[in-house]
């Protein structure tokens, strides 16, 4: 066993995921405390040309995984060819973001290697051999600090929880022979859209709750592209059928922590509050002052939201220039 | 089909959580207790696949004897039996709730097993997959729509800006994900049947598991609450426009946000 860190890269649409960056930060961090190096893992079809970015994020062997059985994101074949990369790499920690891929990996390969995961992290650290991680539970109303026994350790870092930045690694490559062999699930067909940021990594949400009133998400839809951000709901306005579950922030939608969250006819239950706190900045826009979402904004517009948010569409649109 | 849906009975999202004195536990008094609500969709996406086909829906759930109760629920919903695997006073990780399960269902038919994506208290998105892996059959995550057809199940799940289709052959898991399905509520009726209907309750002995290798592999040290937000500034104005452009300012100068 090392005492290194073997980050999982994710790509989407030919292109690392953000939180690849920022869990190579963090784990160059752990990497410091345990006396060892940051080590990634890329898997995929045609990736072997943008393996070496993960250099400039510190990574001191880039292992590259890259076969046509890999083409599609299943899990199955990525936790073979992982636990292969894991068998020789030998790592104390193995970090992955927390994406709706990087969970199911996560959770098929402790199963696969008997070994301790914490999910979901919003930190991690090592000290004295020690790996400790910080984790949100009950969607976010408690925060549990919990230690992992083994070797190695499997962490989940959620999106937008650790600051990316860059520092030069010796970025060796290390090709990995892929052997998937016989794959039982098959991806058949995927809708994505190109231009949509997904809500647990955006830098803004606009958030649309009951105060819509309807399907009309137009004023909100403006105020998220004049911000360069994604559309957030309420879980009312899902029940409602306004917008679909993919949108809902909250315990039993997506837990966020974007840089500025702003909640826009959203009345703030318990469950929505839990899943937006840990935002940056929140501002909340609501005809209504009593409403609990006013008490946790850092800012507040007491309003009709149909003439407000135009009226803020307009005036960032003004500051963009 | 035989389905088995995998259950865990979890305190209902409207409460307020609070750490008990231990410090490692949360006060439990007071709570409001109820099935995850997405091993809800579970069960009803089992119950509507049961009531195509014919088969039989068993729920299966790992946690003390109160959790019968959400066993029961599901009961009244429609489903056939419930087997109750009770740990006693094994702290259990998810990992070691996942042995738990794959060693019970190594003795329950199952073609298909039917889980939510994670459970809305310990949010460990780990038991569903895990659970998968040590059966050895394959797993379809996060889905929002199923059809069985010629021994395999097609499924549309939801990924980071979209969906995806995906196939495998039984026996499988899934595991639900919100916009599967719209949970009945359980009849009056089905709550005077469910009282009737077989549910059974295992140690982890039962289940041929060797208790001493199940010591958990993540412990939680110390449990706390958030820090709490304050309420910032009402932002002020003459006009709709006033108001917006004092927000813009604060975001853009003060807040560095925008």
């Amino acid at each position: 066993m090392t005492q290194n860190i073997l980050v999982v890269a994710e790509q989407a649409q030919g292109a690392f995921r953000k939180v690849t960056f920022e869990a190579l930060s963090a784990g160059r961090n752990m990497a410091a405390g345990l006396g060892g190096a940051v080590e990634a893992v890329v898997m995929g079809s045609g990736i072997a040309g943008s393996a070496a970015q993960l250099a400039s994020y510190g990574a001191a062997k880039i292992y590259v995984a890259d076969d046509g059985a890999l083409a599609e994101a299943a899990t199955e074949a990525y936790a073979k060819v992982l636990a292969q990369v894991i068998e020789k790499a030998q790592p104390a920690v193995v970090l992955l973001g927390a994406t709706t891929q990087g969970k199911d990996l996560a959770a098929r390969l402790s199963a696969r290697l008997n070994a301790a995961l914490a999910t979901d992290c919003v930190a991690v650290k090592a000290e004295g051999g020690q790996v400790t991680a910080t984790r949100p539970m009950y969607g976010g109303k408690i925060l549990a600090e919990v230690s992992l026994a083994g070797t190695p350790v499997i962490v989940s870092l959620r999106p937008n929880t650790q600051t990316a930045s860059q520092a030069a690694g010796a970025g060796v490559i290390e090709k990995v022979a892929v052997q998937v062999g016989e794959l039982r699930t098959k991806v058949v067909a995927q809708q994505l859209d190109a231009g949509k940021v997904d809500l647990t990594e955006a830098d803004v949400i606009v958030t649309g709750g009951r105060g819509m009133g309807g399907k009309d998400y137009a004023a909100v839809e403006a105020l998220a592209a004049a911000l360069g951000g994604a559309v957030g709901a309420s879980r009312s306005a899902v029940d409602e059928g306004w917008r679909p579950a993919a949108d809902q922030v909250g315990q039993t939608g997506k837990t966020v922590s974007p840089n500025l969250y702003i909640a826009c006819g959203v009345s703030g239950a318990i469950q929505h509050l839990a899943g937006m706190s840990s935002s940056k900045v929140i501002v909340a826009i609501n005809k209504d002052p009593e409403a609990p979402i006013m008490a946790k904004a850092d800012y507040a517009i007491v309003g009709d939201l149909f003439e407000v948010l135009p009226a803020l569409t307009a005036e960032i649109k003004k500051l963009k220039g | 089909m035989e389905i088995v849906v995998l259950l865990k009975q979890v305190p209902a999202t409207e409460s307020m959580i609070a750490v008990a004195g231990d410090g490692v536990s949360i006060k439990s008094d007071g709570l409001k207790y109820v099935i995850n609500p997405y091993d809800e969709l579970a069960v009803e996406e089992a119950l509507v696949i049961r009531e195509a086909q014919g088969g039989s829906v068993t729920i299966l759930s790992v946690g003390p004897t109160k959790a019968a109760e959400a066993i029961r629920t599901g009961l009244a919903m429609g489903a056939d039996k419930g087997v109750l695997i009770d740990p006693g006073d094994l702290v259990l990780d998810g990992l070691n709730t996942a042995k738990l399960l794959a060693a019970a269902l190594k003795s329950l038919p199952h073609e298909l097993i039917i889980a939510g994506h994670r459970a809305v208290d310990d949010d460990n998105f780990q038991v569903a997959t895990a659970v998968a892996e040590l059966l050895g059959i394959p797993n379809i995550a996060m889905v929002v729509k199923q059809t069985i057809a010629g021994g395999k199940i097609r499924c549309v799940c939801t990924v980071e800006g979209g969906t995806k289709e995906v196939e495998a052959p039984l026996p499988a898991l899934i595991a639900t994900q919100r916009g599967l399905n719209n949970p009945r509520y359980a009849s009056l009726p089905g709550i005077m049947k469910a009282k009737k209907k077989p549910l059974e309750t295992k140690k982890p002995a039962d289940l041929g598991l060797n208790v001493a290798d199940l010591q958990p592999k993540v412990t939680i040290k110390a449990l706390k609450a958030p820090a709490e937000r304050k309420g910032g500034r009402v932002i002020a104005g003459d006009s709709v426009q006033a108001k917006a452009a004092a927000l813009a300012r604060a975001l853009h100068e003060e807040a560095k946000v925008i």
